[in-house]
């Protein structure tokens, strides 16, 4: 695989041999890096499809109660029931750094703690579906906050991963070959050009000497 | 601070509202679109936009772009009609996509 773009020396084979050297470091870095990104997204994955089941489970649950409330009051009356949100939902975003990926992790604060207060009617004109759709509604939506974290944690571990795969196998298939084969190109050239040294002088020495001493 | 929407049916973002989120009810695809880009786009306080999986699957072009950035985080959620399976498809496609293959085995 020696290129012939190459020359050589021994200046060239130094060269080579410390660009071998940190392909392998960095080839063994980035290994070790892919594969705790890898054990990391393992256990995110895990979460992300418990988490998934549960949310939808969960919503479909209050949708259903959403759509029992929706059929036993007018559409005028639920839509103007939840004009008004009482409640209003603050959220904090922070990143946690996995292996040099910024995951964000969210926190969120609701303006009314007291868990009665999320609904924004008066009980006089609504169903009591109503209320348990928007209580079912309340408590999937922690984990969807959760799932949302998650989820978005896994989608940058793959893309670091895939990343970090790539590079790992560039450096592994690609540049270490290249290197290894042109460090053994030169080091052959220099073996080669040596032993042709070697004979000229010999023969050279012989000349010199028959020319010396008239041998033979 | 942050701000959570909530793009799908009126039916759909309705009772999300009631919680305090942002809801933006639309009908069509491409009123979802418009949405999706005027949120994601003109404002950078949306933190978390869910979307209804109905409508994401319409929408997926526009979703892609933002896999890879850390902000927002487009999280489908399955609509009225119950679960479409789109949210568990993208859970594979991540794992394929770091993997290599799928390693779930479903």
């Amino acid at each position: 695989m020696a290129s012939t773009a190459i020359t050589p020396t021994r200046m060239v084979l130094n060269q080579l041999k410390g660009r071998l050297k940190t392909a392998r470091r960095g080839h063994k870095l980035l290994k070790d890096k892919r594969d705790e990104l890898m054990r990391q997204f393992m256990d995110v994955v895990k979460k992300n499809k418990q988490l998934r089941l549960k949310v939808e489970e969960g919503l479909t649950e209050a949708f259903g109660s959403l759509q029992v409330a929706s059929s036993i009051m007018s559409p005028e009356m639920l839509g103007q029931a939840l004009l008004y949100p009482r409640q209003s939902v603050e959220l904090g975003l922070k990143f946690r750094n996995i292996m040099s990926v910024n995951v964000p992790e969210y926190s969120f604060q609701t303006k009314n703690n007291d868990p009665t207060e999320i609904y924004p009617y008066g009980f006089a004109q609504t169903s009591g579906e109503l209320d348990d759709a928007l209580e079912k509604l309340a408590k999937v939506f922690q984990d969807m906050l959760e799932l949302a974290q998650v989820e978005k944690t896994m989608q940058l571990l793959a893309e670091e991963i895939e990343k970090t795969r790539r590079r790992v196998n560039a450096l592994e298939y690609v540049m270490i070959p290249e290197l290894e084969g042109n460090i053994k190109y030169i080091s052959m050239k220099l073996e080669e050009n040596e032993n042709s040294t070697k004979v000229r002088l010999l023969k050279v020495k012989e000349m010199v000497l028959q020319d010396a001493h008239h041998y033979k | 601070m942050l701000k959570i929407a909530v793009i799908g049916g009126r039916e759909t973002v309705m009772g999300f509202k009631a919680l305090g989120l942002e809801a933006y009810p639309v009908d069509t695809a491409e009123e979802g679109l418009k949405t999706l880009r005027s949120l994601t786009r003109e404002h950078d306080d949306y933190a978390i936009i869910y979307i209804e999986e109905n409508l994401a699957a319409q929408l997926s072009h526009e979703i892609d772009k933002f896999k890879d950035s850390p902000t927002p985080a487009i999280i489908l959620i399955p609509g009225r009609e119950g679960s479409l399976g789109l949210g568990q498809r993208a859970l594979r496609a991540a794992v394929e996509r770091a993997v290599g293959t799928n390693i779930l085995g479903d």
